[in-house]
């Protein structure tokens, strides 16, 4: 029964957290973003006491739970791992404890973060290690089944679903999703939470609270019959049979080993309790094959849906001029979305979870590939615009490093300037009337000003107010010239109200 | 048998109701009596027989030409696939069973034109013609000497005609799309092309000269203060036109059509539908129309208030389809010319339409391709496909607001991609003078921009 419980609530906030990466309307993101709220690391650097506290509360009292049910990227690999376990039974056998390597861990871990390290915070931190995978790995393929149900919608003149262009943001975020796929893959299908109870941070630290807690597994020495069956079936390896003895550190509460007694020797209980309460423990089965059905339809609709979108392009592309690909300028400070305050803030607490990358509807924001603030979010306008109205980063950020902003106050929040090119301007070199700053700035910041004022057919030149400018990259964007425009964005170390 | 009784004075009591009804109907509203009955005894023009004898023929003073007041427009046949190559080629046979359909049809005039189909209406034109009489139909093409007006090149064209045409005699010819006073002296008169024509028609070559106007009002004018005797003229005339010809440079059809008259001009008309756009009405102006007749269709409207006035020589349609063809054969056999009262209902539709949002494109694609890659013709009709769906999101506080903006800014994606859209328009002005509309591109662009921007922002 703990263990269905377990496993039931596992899945809900499992199954929301990631569809939290996955949903491009923001409509999850508004019920469901405390999910990523309460995750420990971006609560410890969002400074969020309440939170704090609960999860203290949560395991000093239930043991490990946050890791069995909270953290998306312990569920994960024991989803890994059920279906490892599939093919090979009572695979596990007791460890010792790799303490000196989750000390050593651990204190990189704090170092990397007062010493503000972020690309090693965000490697080892589990919530945005999952974000990651999640947003990188699954998202293009929930996109690409939304896109099927889109063309079939457009077939039936339904506006149900919508298309959205699937891209990869950067090459370094997805290799690296990949790796930590494929290696926390590897050692959840070979050892279930080795990850947890060697590398990972909050593990370590959640597992000094759990020594101590106040519910606990305990073995019943005289119903024992030491037929190892729950060491067998541990997946953090923390009960020792000989021993009769449960590593609490390490126990992350799956009640898997309650269910698997068959002598009713293991009960889950108050450690300051006196009397031993019997338990009717059922046998359980569950039933997964859907999973891997859903897996061959998704594949089989990516492989229909990108021939069906070739075939689209080419009727779309006949008797219309070619656009160019815009390409990215150099920036000499790169951009933060409004919110983020500063670039120092967002280094400070970002984790690169990627939630923010995944909400960003405007495809402005995308994963840095600077060593400094690798996979932190950044922002670049080739495919479209911070639009005024919409606020969804600031809304999803776990970490503080994107600070909750009104419309309002983003509008009059100064991100960057605009800055002018003539090389590029096409009503400079070229002699083509164009508007296309003036007309698309939201804070009517670009004026278009004769060169001569007496002529009436004078080529007229844009002219950025700075002190207007709000730098949200609607000039930049909509600028004609290709592959380089002739407005760009230059970034604010720290934001200003304007 | 009592019982029996009483059901036959009921019936017989209906019968006389109704026919009181039917008479105080008709002498309520005094002018309807014969819509009521075509309402309810013929039925709709989209179907049933296709009358081969009853077509209306409308004489040319100047030749004496029965001319069928439904004229084939040869702008838009089909093409097709070429087999085993990626090239399309005109579908001369589909061409062929068209033609032949409208001549044993009772239709007898052919527009055609050097530069209609991508340079190959007239080859087509010619085919299909030479497998009948030559009696069995009279060929109109133009000059559309609109890039080089060389005499030497618009002689060469004009003789081009007949060999495409595979006729030693042109019936109609016409000055193709008369602009302004300026373009019309450059292209016809000061290189002697009209003289030239004029001659060509005595010597029985051309049997009727003309011109079809699309431009400025001074330009009509001074074609008709010629001093040649025309034999017939081509304008744009349907029922929006004929007073509220809605861009700045249409004209009234009114005016021309009244200036035709006194000069003893007949008048062909071309865009009877206005592009497609009378065919299909937003639903308060439909609504206006099925009240007048619930079977007729309002292309049918259209058609039959084009060929009313009486020096309307005949009335150009390119007809695609068998059913167009077939709809518009039966609606001219024969005609039944517009009243003074269903008049008036048109007169309003046209009002309602004016004051609507619709922009008078009629995607002929014209403008493109833009040099900043925008898909014009496909951003405006989806713009106005929500204009006369009624589906153009308007108040925030209208019931069906959430719905209508989501399948206006939807559909705009899936039909236009982003970078096609109103919003990259920059208002550069190079399309500006393509438009034979004359729709201020740019600006329209902008306008739907704002629109869209409006919509995306409104989040609630």
């Amino acid at each position: 029964m703990l263990r269905k419980i377990r496993v039931a609530l596992a899945a809900i906030v499992f199954t929301l957290l990631t569809l939290l990466f996955l949903d491009f309307t923001g409509t999850l993101q508004a019920w469901f973003g405390w999910l990523a709220k309460i995750q420990l690391v971006p609560a410890i650097l969002a400074f969020n006491a309440g939170v704090l506290i609960f999860l203290i509360l949560l395991t000093l009292i239930f043991g490990r739970v946050y890791c069995s049910v909270i953290c998306p990227l312990g569920v994960c690999q024991d989803i890994i791992s059920w279906f490892a376990g599939k093919t090979k039974r009572n695979r596990f056998t007791y460890s010792r404890p790799l303490s000196w390597l989750r000390y050593v861990m651990l204190a990189i871990f704090i170092v990397a973060l007062s010493l503000g390290l972020s690309v090693i915070v965000a490697l080892f931190e589990p919530y945005s290690a999952f974000g990651r995978i999640a947003s990188e790995l699954l998202a293009p393929i929930y996109l690409l089944g939304n896109n099927l149900l889109a063309f079939f919608a457009e077939k039936i003149d339904s506006y149900a679903f919508y298309s959205v262009d699937i891209w990869i943001k950067s090459g370094v975020t997805l290799a690296v999703a990949a790796i930590t796929l494929v290696v926390i893959g590897f050692l959840s299908w070979r050892n279930g939470r080795t990850y947890c109870n060697t590398v990972c941070p909050v593990g370590t630290v959640l597992g000094w609270l759990s020594k101590i807690s106040i519910m606990r597994p305990f073995i019943n020495v005289d119903k024992c019959t030491n037929c190892r069956l729950c060491e067998k079936n541990c997946k953090a390896s923390c009960i020792d049979i000989k021993t009769h003895a449960i590593d609490y550190s390490r126990c992350v509460a799956c009640m898997d080993c309650i269910g698997k007694c068959k002598f009713d020797a293991m009960h889950y209980k108050c450690a300051f309790a006196k009397k031993d309460s019997p338990q009717k423990d059922v046998a359980e089965k569950s039933d997964d094959s859907s999973v891997s059905r859903r897996n061959f339809l998704s594949l089989t609709a990516l492989l229909t849906l990108t021939t069906t979108l070739k075939a689209q392009e080419k009727a779309v592309q006949g008797g219309l001029a070619t656009i160019e690909d815009k390409k990215i300028p150099k920036r000499t400070t790169h951009i933060v979305p409004p919110g983020a305050q500063s670039i120092k803030n967002v280094e400070r607490h970002c984790t690169a979870c990627q939630l923010c990358i995944s909400a960003c509807p405007n495809k402005v924001l995308r994963p840095s590939t600077a060593l400094t603030r690798l996979m932190q979010p950044e922002m670049a306008y080739e495919q479209g615009y911070c639009r005024p109205e919409c606020t969804r980063c600031s809304e999803v950020c776990p970490t503080g490093a994107i600070l909750k902003i009104t419309r309002e106050n983003k509008v009059s929040t100064q991100i960057g300037r605009a800055v002018w090119i003539a090389d590029n301007c096409i009503a400079n070199t070229q002699n083509v009337r164009c508007n296309a700053c003036e007309r698309h700035c939201p804070v009517a910041a670009i004026h278009l000003v004769a060169v001569d004022p007496n002529d009436r057919r004078s080529k007229q030149l844009p002219v950025v107010s700075t002190e207007m400018c709000i730098g949200c990259g609607a000039c930049e964007y909509y600028c004609p010239a290709r592959p380089f425009s002739a407005m760009y964005v230059e970034g604010n170390e720290v934001h200003r109200t304007i | 048998m009592e019982k029996e009784k009483k059901n036959i004075d009921r019936r017989n009591f209906l019968k006389t109701l109704g026919a009181g009804v039917a008479v105080t109907g008709g002498a309520l509203y005094g002018f309807t009596p014969d819509i009521k009955a075509a309402n309810t005894t013929s039925s709709s023009k989209l179907s049933g027989e296709v009358p081969t004898n009853k077509m209306t023929y409308r004489t040319n003073p100047h030749s004496g030409d029965h001319v069928s007041l439904l004229g084939y427009g040869c702008m838009r046949w089909p093409f097709r696939q070429k087999p085993g190559s990626k090239e399309e080629e005109p579908d001369q046979e589909t061409i062929n069973r068209l033609v032949d359909y409208a001549i044993e049809h009772g239709v007898n005039y052919f527009d055609t034109a050097p530069v209609y189909m991508r340079g190959l209406s007239e080859a087509c034109a010619g085919i299909a013609l030479k497998r009948h009489p030559r009696d069995k139909f009279l060929i109109a093409t133009k000059l559309s000497n609109m890039r080089d007006f060389s005499f030497e090149q618009s002689k060469e064209m004009y003789l081009q005609s007949f060999k495409n045409l595979q006729v030693d005699h042109i019936d109609y010819y016409l000055l193709h799309s008369l602009g302004s006073v300026e373009n019309c002296k450059k292209r016809f008169i000061d290189n002697g092309m009209v003289d030239f024509l004029v001659k060509e028609r005595k010597a029985g070559r051309i049997r009727n000269l003309g011109w079809s106007f699309h431009g400025e009002v001074e330009a009509f004018d001074y074609m008709l203060a010629q001093d040649i005797q025309w034999d017939f003229a081509q304008i744009q005339l349907n029922y929006i036109d004929w007073k509220n010809a809605d861009t700045s440079w249409n004209v009234n059809a009114e005016y021309l059509y009244d200036e035709l008259v006194k000069h003893n001009v007949p008048a062909v008309i071309m865009e009877p539908l206005l592009g497609g756009r009378l065919a299909n009405l937003p639903y308060h102006s439909l609504k206006l129309l099925k009240e007048m007749d619930i079977n007729a269709t309002p292309a049918e409207w259209a058609f039959r208030y084009a060929g009313t006035p009486e020096h309307v020589l005949t009335v150009l349609s390119g007809m695609v389809y068998m059913e167009h063809l077939q709809e518009n054969i039966r609606t001219y056999s024969p005609l039944e010319p517009v009243n003074a009262e269903e008049d008036k209902v048109l007169q309003k539709i046209a009002l309602q339409m004016k004051n609507s949002d619709f922009i008078p494109c009629t995607t002929c694609q014209y403008c493109m391709p833009c040099p900043y890659g925008i898909d014009i013709p496909s951003v405006f009709s989806h713009y106005n496909k929500c204009v006369n769906d009624n589906l153009l999101p308007k108040d925030a506080q209208d019931p069906n607001y959430r719905e209508a903006r989501r399948a206006f800014l939807v559909g705009y994606d899936r039909q236009v991609p982003k970078l096609r859209q109103a919003s990259h328009c920059i208002g550069c002005d190079v399309c500006r003078s393509k438009c034979p509309q004359r729709i201020n591109i740019p600006q329209e662009m902008s306008r739907i921009d704002v629109f869209t921007n409006k919509l995306r922002t409104e989040i609630y």
